[in-house]
């Protein structure tokens, strides 16, 4: 059975239509990548999923800007993944002064990303990869059964990205992201989404894809 | 008849016809302005004031010290309760009742609020923190909430959905806005220590009623001391008004404020002023119509209509005045315009000028020339005009490095690279100003100029609270119906322009 499901639907912004009748199913445990040029629609494509799921299931969001808040220290960005978990007094307070076993668990998580020292520093005294990963652990910190990320690991390198999706793939029973190394998608992905000029042009297995097919995506 | 194409209405108001207007506005409303030099020896008056001036007294160092601590006072207890309630109703500033609260607590002028208040609770030290605070709270609120919804909205947006809006507002809004609001504040300060000062102009313990004190005892040299010490704090306003040690002030402020003994009220004051005084007098025994219209068009005709005119009259001929100088001096400050010891002067001679609120120095301007329109017009165009001057020198200062390496100095370069590209922000500061310069010519008839302020003193005089408010309420329509004319206009010619200008001019 399906998570989610957009039948013959079209997506954009306002009156432009980013993504015209597309479809789109989404099961548990998969993995999906979404790839294609900038511009193709794969942020618009996972807004639209992420809306879809929210209201019934429990979606850690990754969004490509980061969204965090800059003056405000790594220590309270991520708690913000749990807002929602509490009411206003107990958020309120947090923010005076975080309790200790919240603390604790996001030190857990930031130990996880390789943030333990910056754990009390502004956001906006951190590098653009450092940034990157306090969004992810946003996304650690708040937990459920899917992950939504938007060029979520595109800040840092290599080594330091297969190791995030490694993590992201053990912490989410189901994940779909959007994805520009190649080589990275392959390895995470169960199911490859190629977009192009906001029409879904190949949904398959990494196995059943050669790279001629992928690099038909990014083209002319 | 054909109708006009789209681009041809816009371009009926461009900015040199919006000037034109503005300048014959000015010429037409000259004839009928009372200009004339009421003090029969305004030379003599001037001299005495000046050699009294050069010749600062310090030795009253008690009543100066003390006429200070409280202006200070209540500008930090006024601006911090103004402050505060404005954070309150910012984030529900969208809503129409909220809005509509604000505007009419932003449009009643800070000496009309302690003179309504006065009415309840006589000359008490809430009666100055709340004339400063409640039109504050109304300024507050719009600025902040315009500066939360300026703010990056993309955190709010990923919050998980289900976070209540309490959280939101504080995890994700506010702190984003924090440190504009904080400067907004800090600016706010200063404007309330000019309102604060002119508080003492209608019986409250600050440097205004001070300086009043020592005129009449003709103590020229102590006046000027007083005054020296009041633009020095103004300008160092920055070094001893540390976000840090806001608390403190905040505290020694209230401490102070609530040690001063006022005369008590009798009980009832506020029931009484709400449910008679305030009443129009044909209501008090309930509702007639005719009697109500039989009250009400006197008022209108003979006090509402005149004191609109020659509120009109003095604010359109100040703003002609105060464009002119801001546009001719706003050089002095800059450089390659003007040497090193030119800028220091003009700087120095800005500084003076824009620390002295309008109304202090229509009130010494009256001192000199004596009672007419003349005072109140040179104090407006006098302190506008700097504050302007100071703003465009300070951008011109900015677009120097970019432009041509050869490109000429002094008055040259300020005609033919500065004037034209500062054009458009000068036109957009001087409409702004002009709402400011219509609220203050109206108060400055407390002074005695037949402005609207005038007619609601008199009113305040003889306790016909009724007829105060009616006046109070037409000077705050005037004020909207300026605002709304300027806004507009702003729209057409300045694109914006004067935006980032909104937060540094009180």
């Amino acid at each position: 059975m399906s998570l989610t499901i957009l039948d013959n639907e079209t997506l954009g912004y306002g009156r432009r239509a980013v993504l015209p009748e597309v479809s789109f199913a989404l099961a548990p445990g998969e993995r999906v990548v979404l790839l294609g040029r900038s511009g193709a629609g794969k942020s618009t494509l996972l807004n639209a999923v992420h809306d879809r799921l929210a209201p019934a299931h429990r979606v850690a969001l990754v969004p490509q800007d980061h969204a965090l808040v800059p003056q405000l220290s790594v220590l309270r960005n991520v708690l913000m993944g749990r807002l929602d978990d509490h009411g206003a007094l107990y958020n309120l307070t947090n923010l005076l002064r975080v309790r200790a076993h919240d603390r604790a668990g996001v030190a857990e998580v930031l130990a996880a990303v390789g943030l333990s020292d910056e754990i009390d520093r502004p956001v906006h005294a951190l590098s653009g990869g450092q940034k990157q990963r306090v969004a992810l652990a946003r996304a650690w910190w708040r937990g459920g059964s899917v992950l939504i990320g938007d060029e979520p690991v595109s800040a840092v390198d290599e080594t330091q990205a297969g190791v995030l999706l490694e993590q992201a793939q053990a912490r989410f029973e189901t994940a779909m992201l959007a994805l520009h190394d190649v080589t990275l998608a392959r390895r995470f992905a169960t199911r490859l989404v190629g977009i192009r000029r906001g029409a879904i042009l190949f949904d398959a297995a990494p196995g059943d894809l050669s790279d001629a097919e992928i690099a038909a995506l990014y083209a002319g | 008849m054909p109708r006009l194409p789209r681009s041809t209405q816009a371009e009926r108001w461009t900015r040199p016809r919006v000037l034109t207007l503005f300048l014959a506005l000015a010429l037409l409303a000259l004839p009928f302005a009372d200009l004339s030099l009421g003090s029969h020896d305004a030379g003599a008056a001037l001299a005495r004031m000046f050699s009294g001036f050069l010749r600062p007294d310090f030795s009253a160092v008690e009543q100066i010290g003390r006429a200070i601590w409280l202006t200070v006072a209540f500008a930090v207890a006024g601006v911090a309760a103004g402050a505060s309630a404005g954070l309150v109703l910012a984030p529900f500033y969208h809503l129409r009742g909220v809005r509509w609260l604000c505007i009419a607590l932003r449009s009643v002028h800070e000496l009309f609020w302690a003179l309504m208040l006065m009415q309840v609770m006589g000359i008490a030290p809430m009666t100055g923190v709340l004339a400063i605070a409640l039109p504050y709270a109304g300024i507050f609120a719009k600025v902040f909430s315009e500066q939360l919804d300026e703010a990056d909205p993309r955190p709010a947006q990923v919050l998980p959905r289900g976070t209540d809006a309490l959280s939101r507002f504080l995890y994700a809004r506010a702190p984003l806005a924090l440190a504009v609001m904080k400067h907004y504040t800090l600016y706010r300060l200063e404007c309330g220590m000019r309102a604060s000062a002119v508080l003492g102009f209608v019986g409250l313990p600050t440097l205004g009623f001070q300086l009043d004190s020592f005129f009449r005892l003709g103590d020229y040299g102590a006046a000027s001391a007083i005054m020296i010490c009041y633009v020095v704090l103004i300008a160092t306003i920055r070094l001893w008004m540390r976000p840090a040690l806001a608390p403190l002030w905040l505290l020694a402020s209230v401490v102070t404020l609530s040690l001063i003994k006022s005369p008590p009220m009798g009980s009832g004051a506020l029931m009484r002023f709400l449910t008679q005084d305030i009443v129009p007098a044909p209501l008090r025994d309930g509702w007639d119509g005719a009697a109500l219209w039989e009250w009400l068009r006197p008022l209108l005709v003979s006090e509402a209509l005149p004191g609109i005119i020659a509120t009109v009259l003095v604010a359109q001929i100040a703003l002609a005045l105060t464009g002119a100088l801001a546009f001719a001096g706003f050089g002095l400050i800059v450089p390659r315009v003007t040497s090193r010891a030119g800028r220091m002067v003009g700087h120095l001679g800005l500084v003076i000028l824009r620390s002295f609120p309008e109304y202090m120095l229509a009130y010494l301007f009256l001192q000199v020339f004596g009672p007419s329109m003349l005072p109140a017009i040179l104090a407006l165009a006098l302190h506008n005009g700097a504050i302007i001057a100071h703003l465009l020198g300070r951008e011109g200062e900015e677009i120097l490095p970019s432009l041509r390496r050869d490109a000429p100095r002094g008055l040259t370069l300020w005609g033919w690279e500065l004037a034209p590209r500062l054009s458009g922000p000068f036109i957009a500061l001087c409409l702004y100003r002009w709402e400011i310069i219509l609220r203050e010519t109206a108060v400055m008839g407390l002074l005695g100029i037949a402005t609207l302020g005038f007619y609601i003193d008199s009113a305040l005089a003889e306790l016909r609270l009724d007829r105060a408010l009616v006046l109070l309420l037409v000077t705050g329509l005037l004020t909207a119906a300026v605002d709304r004319i300027s806004r507009g206009l702003r729209r057409r010619t300045g694109r914006g322009e004067a935006r980032h200008f909104r937060d540094e001019c009180c």
